[in-house]
């Protein structure tokens, strides 16, 4: 193997690591730039010696944050095992000490120092009043804590972890690193704020007066009161997991198990809900069945009845949500129904049993795994959902919400905000290890390498009418629901005056030509950019950070890989509001100074939708054979070169999958971002929420509309290019979806 | 491969160049008036002076948790808009600055008042009564009489058909309960709260909401700022607007300069620009009904008229104070909203 001549030499590598932490100290400024990342100005503006922009070399070297200069220890220690050979066990030991050393350091001065001195009293006590005080980290210590990030994984690798190799212990480390940053940080910073006082003091009784409150564990609405948020949230997650199974295992059922002729417009309507932005279904339910929708006055005008509010509140969101919600069980549900072997559904047919006998005693608990997906992708996505309570909840509150206007309103409550949050957390990551529980003791297994002739059988004629009429009246609800959304946006202003119109179109998208050329007049044009730019930019670090980590857990063993796994995917459990209130907490003072910036969002939404990636890499690695990454490095690559050259092109569906899976929800994303967007970066959704508020329904309905549209293309181009690059290799239909 | 870095050098090079050519002044503004309006102010004041606007809107309970969350390091410059209450809470926090700005001798009384009523660190912008106004079309289909007065609102007839915001989460809504504590007394108050209660079909978030789910036929009465409801009539929907007969509260929409703002130059600029008569009377553009600080400024003659409106003697210290606005807010919700409706 390659070792072998790696023995006598530095692997450049490690001389690349070496000199990125030089160059990061010496060269890069250190601090954030307050003009943004890409800004130059500083070039030439007092480089290397003003303050604002000088390396950390520079500012020791004038005397200034001399709390810096200890870095130089951990920097140039590495320089002692560039003659020696991997094998030393000084090798192993000076990297792990440096790297160690470094990190800690960059860590400890940039908590202990901020932008009022000492950060903490008892440094002020004992080292005195500090009379400086430091920013934001900027270049020169990102490239310096990386530096120090990956001489420790090669020292790790070198004392022999998962064989000395040197790219899955830096892949290791960098994950684990970059999810601790912006998951667990974060999300420790916010359980913090529940122990605040008003002085800012900790105790634990504010925690307890503030998480025993009534208006959270109520129970009023047994006695003709209100209920607490808690479990109306509960309440609702329940019904709706349990709804959408039932409609998206009736429509998986017709889909496969019967002679249908419209199969693939079902199958289209399972793309619906990634594309929808939020509200809109919320908007177009007001619009056919609120006090004055066009439904309501007609069935009031038919019988005489004077129509009520009867949508505002539980039943509004809880259709809402099924209608936003049954598509994605459905999506779940196919691929288990499709996996039911048949040879298992025949050899009870042989066996005499009848077909509901079949369905009942054999498709029915082999399915169950499925279901019970579905049901918790139902609950977890219904305790998330943030726009349609907010649109249809009426005096229903549930915890979404809560949280936010414990923030935004003029209570102003960040203790409060946090302790929904811990309340809405526990409930998503007990559905979570359920889920995972569940699926994780028994064995549904039915298909196997064996070959697999047969079909399935039809439904039973006693199931298969009502589940066709459920089906088919559904998915007309849908179209419908959908047709209105289209509608309204070419309706002056609807309920009031039903003339058709594209001015919505013009104010938004409208386009002028001037003497500089075009003129992106319209009001949207600002926001929507932003956003094309923002889901363009996360879209690519999403799906690479999500394929390595789907790598690793599908190819590599190492210590504590459950507990990596589970932290990878916490994040699709933590809740949109929960993330954006904990970024706003924790990213707005140093040493990550973020809030305000494109950066906040972009990261923001690589960390909820990494975990997508990460289930559609394992999804399609499983189907490859790991013989083939052992035939490559039995014949000499290193598992990097194997990962690029093997495993990699083998992925692209997956690839493409996760790019533009991450490119649309980037678009469509509101709870966490409604906490983020400033000034300078505004997203399409908190500007539609902006119109909504304003009671302009019919821009902020043609600006959703040309949003699906843009997303549809998307979906479109990817089913494209997805169908091209077929791999010569029989595959199972990969439709496991993100759990 | 070589050729690569030099045509990327060239680019960074020149894109260094035009980023430094470009370098303006700037001014991040935070606003809290609705979206047209912000926008007009924005790019109005950037032809003015040249000045690069970055504006964010977000209601003023949100900009001033922003503020909050923002103190050890603003981003902001100035904040414009929205109800004087979390202007005057940000003050008493110290999270604004004391500024006197040039343009006071051309501004009303009660825009003074409001400055000098928070050390000088808040101004008055504008003015707007509490009211409220019903969908015309849908008090005829119920039948339903015309109502007039605050207390016409408990009438039995009404129940189902009353909307307010809740006064834990909108400003207009806590003013609405101050104002009434302050027109009927602090019992009487919560009793007509506790009448309105039974009435009341939702409980909105937003301040103005209610009054557009009236617009839209989603609900008949909305108890909200009167030039609120001329906006809606404006644009078109049915709505009557009401000035009840036993006077009202009000609010005075607010402006500060932010803490430690990073461009304190130009916010000042911006302050003095928008006291000015020439720049609130933009509000007319956009079809915003509320009362202009400074004298000279015109009014709409849609606007509602302040001098036919019975005006209270509003105590903004007293009922803008955390304290008392955390006593009020606790005791409605302990005795108003637990109450079965």
């Amino acid at each position: 193997m390659r070792a072998v001549s790696s023995e006598k030499t530095t692997p450049p590598v490690l001389v690349f690591w070496i000199a990125a932490g030089w160059i990061g100290f010496c060269l890069f400024p250190w601090y954030m730039l307050e003009d943004g990342l890409w800004s130059f100005g500083w070039l030439f503006d007092g480089y290397p010696f003003d303050e604002d922009y000088a390396p950390a070399l520079f500012l020791v070297g004038q005397g200034e944050k001399l709390w810096l200069a200890p870095l130089l220890i951990p920097l140039a220690l590495p320089l002692l095992v560039l003659r020696r050979p991997k094998s030393d066990p000084a090798y192993a030991r000076i990297l792990i000490l440096s790297g160690a050393l470094g990190i800690v350091w960059i860590i400890a001065q940039g908590f202990g120092i901020g932008i009022r001195g000492f950060t903490y009293d008892w440094l002020t006590a004992l080292f005195g009043e500090l009379d400086d005080r430091q920013y934001g980290m900027g270049y020169g210590a990102m490239i310096c804590a990386t530096a120090f990030l990956f001489l420790f994984t090669q020292g790790i690798a070198a004392r022999g972890a998962i064989n000395g190799d040197v790219f899955v212990v830096s892949a290791i480390g960098g994950v684990i690193a970059i999810v601790t940053a912006f998951v667990f940080f974060p999300i420790a910073r916010m359980l913090f704020a529940a122990f605040i006082t008003e002085d800012g003091a900790y105790s634990i009784a504010v925690f307890f007066s503030k998480f025993f409150d009534d208006r959270l564990w109520g129970l009023g609405c047994l006695s003709g009161t209100r209920c607490g948020a808690a479990w109306n949230s509960l309440f609702l997650a329940i019904l709706v997991g349990f709804i959408t199974t039932v409609l998206g295992l009736a429509f998986a059922l017709v889909v496969t198990r019967s002679g249908f002729r419209h199969k693939r417009a079902l199958r289209a309507l399972t793309v619906l809900p990634i594309i929808t932005p939020p509200f809109v279904i919320g908007l177009a339910l007001i619009l056919l069945f609120g006090l004055s929708g066009t439904v309501s006055e007609a069935v009031a005008e038919a019988f005489g009845i004077q129509p009520t509010r009867w949508l505002y509140g539980l039943p509004g969101v809880l259709i809402a949500q099924t209608l936003a919600f049954t598509p994605i069980a459905f999506l779940v549900l196919i691929g288990v129904v499709e996996g039911v072997s048949p040879s298992m559904e025949e050899a009870a047919q042989t066996l005499r049993a009848n077909k509901w006998q079949t369905f009942r005693t054999v498709s029915l608990p082999l399915m169950r795994p499925g279901l019970a997906n579905a049901f918790l992708l139902g609950f977890i996505e219904s305790m998330a959902d943030f726009g349609n309570p907010l649109v249809l909840g009426g005096n229903f509150d549930v915890l979404s919400t809560e949280i936010f206007f414990a923030i935004v309103g003029a209570q102003y409550d960040q203790g409060r905000a946090a302790v929904l949050a811990m309340v809405l957390l526990f409930f998503t990551l007990s559905a979570f290890y359920a889920q995972r529980m569940w699926l994780g003791k028994k064995s549904y297994t039915t298909v196997t390498g064996k070959g697999d002739a047969g079909v399935h059988p039809v439904m039973p004629r006693g199931l298969s009418i009502p589940v066709h009429c459920v089906v088919i009246s559904w998915a007309l609800f849908t179209v419908i629901v959908y047709g209105m959304i289209v509608y309204g946006s070419l309706v002056e202003l609807w309920g009031v005056n039903n003339t058709l119109t594209f001015k919505h179109y013009v104010t938004a998208f409208s386009i002028g030509m001037t003497e500089h050329g075009l003129h992106w007049s319209g009001a949207a044009w600002d926001s929507f950019w932003t956003t094309i730019m923002i889901a363009a930019i996360a879209a690519p670090l999403t799906a690479a950070v999500g394929l390595v980590t789907a790598y690793l857990l599908t190819r590599q063993s190492f210590a504590g890989k459950n507990a990596f796994e589970f932290g990878t995917m916490l994040s699709f459990a933590i809740p949109g509001t929960v993330i954006g209130v904990s970024y706003i907490l924790a990213f707005n003072v140093p040493p990550i100074e973020i809030t305000g910036t494109g950066i906040i969002l972009v990261i923001s939404f690589i960390f909820r939708n990494m975990p997508v990636g990460v289930r559609a890499g394992i999804a399609s690695m499983s189907q490859l054979d790991r013989s083939l990454d052992e035939s490559s490095l039995t014949l000499g690559a290193n598992s990097w070169q194997t990962f690029r050259k093997v495993i990699l092109p083998l992925l692209r569906p997956a690839i493409l999958a996760a790019l533009v899976y991450s490119f649309v929800r980037a678009m469509t994303a509101i709870s966490a971002v409604i906490f983020l967007v400033s000034a300078e970066y505004d997203m399409a959704t908190s500007y539609i929420i902006g119109r909504v508020e304003n009671n302009d329904y019919g821009l902020a309905i043609a600006y959703s509309t040309t949003l699906i549209f843009v997303m549809l293309a998307a979906v479109g181009l990817l089913q494209l290019l997805v169908g091209r690059v077929r791999i010569g290799r029989r595959m199972h239909h990969a439709t496991e979806r993100p759990a | 491969m070589k050729k690569h870095t030099t045509t990327l050098a060239v680019s960074m090079i020149a894109l260094a160049a035009s980023v430094t050519a470009s370098q303006a002044d700037k001014l991040t503004f935070y606003c809290s008036a609705q979206e047209d309006w912000c926008q007009l102010m924005a790019r109005s004041f950037e032809e003015a002076t040249g000045i690069d606007v970055n504006m964010t809107r977000k209601s003023s309970g949100e900009t001033f948790a922003q503020i909050r969350a923002e103190a050890t390091n603003p981003k902001g410059d100035v904040w414009w808009g929205g109800t004087g209450d979390p202007h005057l809470q940000a003050a008493e926090e110290g999270l604004t600055m004391e500024y006197v700005s040039p343009m006071r001798d051309e501004l009303h009384d009660w825009a003074i008042a409001q400055a000098e009523s928070a050390g000088n660190r808040t101004i008055g912008i504008y003015s707007g009564a509490l009211g409220y106004g019903y969908n015309t079309e849908l008090l005829a289909s119920n039948n339903l009489p015309e109502p007039a007065c605050w207390e016409d609102l408990l009438k039995p007839e009404y129940k189902g058909h009353v909307q307010m915001a809740n006064p834990n989460s909108s400003g207009t809504a806590y003013t609405t309960l101050a104002s009434m504590v302050q027109i009927f007394g602090e019992d009487e108050g919560f009793e007509f709260m506790k009448g309105l209660h039974a009435n009341i079909n939702q409980y909105t978030k937003s301040g103005s909401a209610p009054i557009r789910a009236a617009g839209r036929g989603e609900n008949t009465i909305g108890i909200v700022f009167m030039h609120d409801a001329v906006a809606q009539a404006v644009a078109g929907f049915p709505i009557q607007v009401v000035a009840p007969c036993e006077g009202t509260g009000y609010e005075i929409g607010s402006m500060s300069i932010i803490e430690g703002a990073r461009n304190e130059e130009e916010a000042k600029k911006f302050y003095d620009w928008a006291l000015s008569a020439d720049s609130q009377n933009l509000a007319l553009q956009v079809n915003a009904f509320q009362v202009p600080s400074n004298k000279g400024a015109q009014t709409s003659d849609k606007a509602p008229d302040m001098s036919m409106i019975k005006l209270i003697d509003y105590d903004f210290v007293k009922y803008g104070s955390s304290d008392e606005r955390k006593r009020l807010l606790q005791k409605w919700d302990e005795d108003v909203s637990t109450l079965p409706q």
